[in-house]
């Protein structure tokens, strides 16, 4: 498969001017990461890692002080690939009401669309297409504030996929939403990422989101730390607690059984593998 | 509670007025600001009763509507009509006492004022009836779009408008939010003199003029990522088609103006 996310030796800081002299704050130190095409990535890191900088940096809203950010082979730092690129990578945010533009779903959905310049017909049949994706058809002549949490990111979602990107970056879709929502949200995510092969990355807090993941990116202080599919990262639970992160309870449930002296794998994420794992060690003890 | 607002008075319906095209339906309702104003005479006004009636029962509109749109003007209609009475002195003398003079010139002024206001409020109220705030919006970028060779942000006005209308219910909760969180660190919003009052909505409207800045700053990234540049070279999914409909509201309007014109010319009110 062939990269579609190319950052290289990526530094980027913010400059504070209100203060004197200008404070400049170093927020990624040299990150290299490559993404490939069709890739479900989690980024985890706690508040101020860069994770969020990082992902601003996938659609040319940050562009880098020094190396290089290349989606599909274009560079971000080109004025002229601007719009290219955010219509190849979406971006949706943590807040949903922040990001819906229109007073009613379908035109919210349509907006990026109108601004693409596409033909009224053609925009009419992807609202829809897109609509019908995250499974809020039903919903498109209603007011957006009138929707709950999970129905809102989804709309929000509608509204990117409408644009057909390569890339979707998720920015802690979840953190405002309720349980429900959550389980709405995440399962889009993933439709989207195994039935359209949309490269997915989603930057959460949410362990057990990040476990879904095929890829999982660990940020420190601005640096990559960890970079390894979900059960190698999720295993070396001493090291995320120093990082100040968590790992999935089933993952933390199979560490402490280890510690204990069982004889149990800490590569476990999922709550099937766990209860499998749990059950064997029940039978085994029994005997 | 504050939740349940609705924007606008926007009365859903499927009758030939909510199908217009909001362009025309605009125009239309200035025409009809004007024909009642060019109107003379009590029989000119009663083209305009009659028009009135007219597209409020072709809307489907019930009819109390009318009613609830004209009270929130009632101390205007009153104030007319007594400025009308007490200050027209010309005519014959029907009434007077001691510096109060009441004529019948007056009393002719007053009620034709006052049908006239009623007419007037009722006849634009049917526009907002019929035509979302959004449908008005984009009718008005639409009808000003020519301004642009003059360099009037147009687009930008009309963005500007979207975005305050699609906020209003979005902010309301939010000032209930941080109402209920100031009350419940002791806020007294309820009692005190009016000054004291108005000093107590302090805390309420810093933290919302707060979240607000931080809301405008994550919703202009959320456009910039949705490829927002402007107006140029934007499309939009819903066109604006003038149909039959349209052109028969026209000719109906047409006809009921020239109709005032020519009462203006051969009665005598």
């Amino acid at each position: 498969m062939n990269t579609f996310l190319k950052a290289e030796n990526l530094n980027f800081s913010y400059i504070n001017e209100m203060e004197e002299p200008p404070v400049k704050t170093e927020v990624l130190k040299g990150i290299s990461l490559d993404i490939k095409k069709g890739e479900f990535v989690a980024v985890l890191g706690h508040n101020g890692s860069g994770k969020s900088t990082l992902a601003k940096c996938f659609n040319a809203i940050n562009i880098p002080e020094s190396g290089e950010v290349a989606v599909d082979g274009m560079d971000t730092r080109d004025e002229n690939n601007l719009l290219p690129i955010r219509q190849r990578v979406g971006m949706v945010f943590q807040n949903p009401d922040n990001q819906i533009v229109a007073t009613i779903v379908e035109e919210d959905v349509a907006f990026a669309l109108e601004n693409m310049g596409v033909e009224p017909a053609e925009i009419r049949r992807r609202v829809d297409e897109a609509l019908k994706t995250v499974g809020m058809y039903e919903y498109r002549r209603h007011a957006p504030h009138k929707l709950s949490g999970g129905q809102k990111q989804r709309v929000a979602i509608a509204g990117i996929i409408a644009m057909r990107p390569d890339c979707i970056l998720l920015d802690e879709p979840t953190a405002m939403l309720d349980p429900k929502g959550r389980a709405e949200v995440m399962k889009t995510i993933k439709m989207l990422n195994r039935e359209n092969g949309v490269t997915i990355v989603l930057i959460t807090h949410y362990m057990e989101e990040a476990a879904q993941a095929d890829r999982v990116v660990v940020i420190d202080g601005g640096e990559i730390v960890m970079d390894n599919v979900p059960k190698k990262v999720f295993s070396q639970v001493e090291t995320l607690k120093n990082l100040g992160l968590d790992v999935p309870q089933v993952t933390k449930l199979a560490y402490g059984l280890k510690k204990a002296g069982y004889d149990i794998s800490t590569e476990i994420i999922s709550e099937e593998e766990c209860a499998e794992a749990v059950a064997r060690l029940i039978v085994e003890s029994g005997r | 509670m504050l939740k349940d607002i609705t924007i606008g008075q926007y009365f859903p319906g499927n009758s030939p007025v909510h199908r217009m095209d909001p362009r025309v339906k605009l125009v239309l309702t200035m025409a009809f600001i004007v024909m009642l104003f060019m109107s003379s005479s009590f029989y000119g006004l009663l083209v305009g009763i009659l028009y009135t009636l007219t597209a409020f029962a072709v809307s489907g509109i019930p009819f109390k509507m009318m009613y609830k749109s004209l009270k929130p003007i009632v101390p205007i209609i009153i104030f007319t009509a007594l400025l009308n009475l007490l200050f027209v002195r010309t005519g014959d003398v029907l009434w007077q006492f001691k510096f109060i003079k009441i004529t019948e010139q007056g009393v002719h002024t007053a009620v034709f004022m006052v049908v006239r206001i009623v007419c007037l409020i009722i006849g634009t109220s049917l526009l907002t009836y019929t035509a979302s705030p959004i449908e008005l919006t984009d009718a008005i970028e639409r009808l000003l779009s020519p301004l642009k060779k003059i360099r009037v942000p147009v687009h930008e006005l009309a963005m500007m408008m979207t975005i305050a209308l699609r906020f209003i219910p979005t902010l309301i909760e939010e000032t209930d939010k941080i109402m209920s969180a100031q009350k419940a660190r002791g806020a007294d919003m309820e009692s005190g003199s009016v000054i004291q009052r108005a000093k107590a909505l302090i805390p309420i409207l810093i933290p919302l003029f707060v979240s607000s800045f931080r809301r405008a700053e994550e919703l202009a990234l959320a456009m910039e990522c949705r490829c927002y540049h402007g107006g140029e070279g934007r499309t939009r999914m819903k066109q604006m088609k003038t149909g039959s409909v349209d052109y028969a509201a026209i000719a109906v309007t047409a006809a009921f103006i020239g109709a005032v014109i020519l009462i203006n010319i051969f009665v005598k009110g």
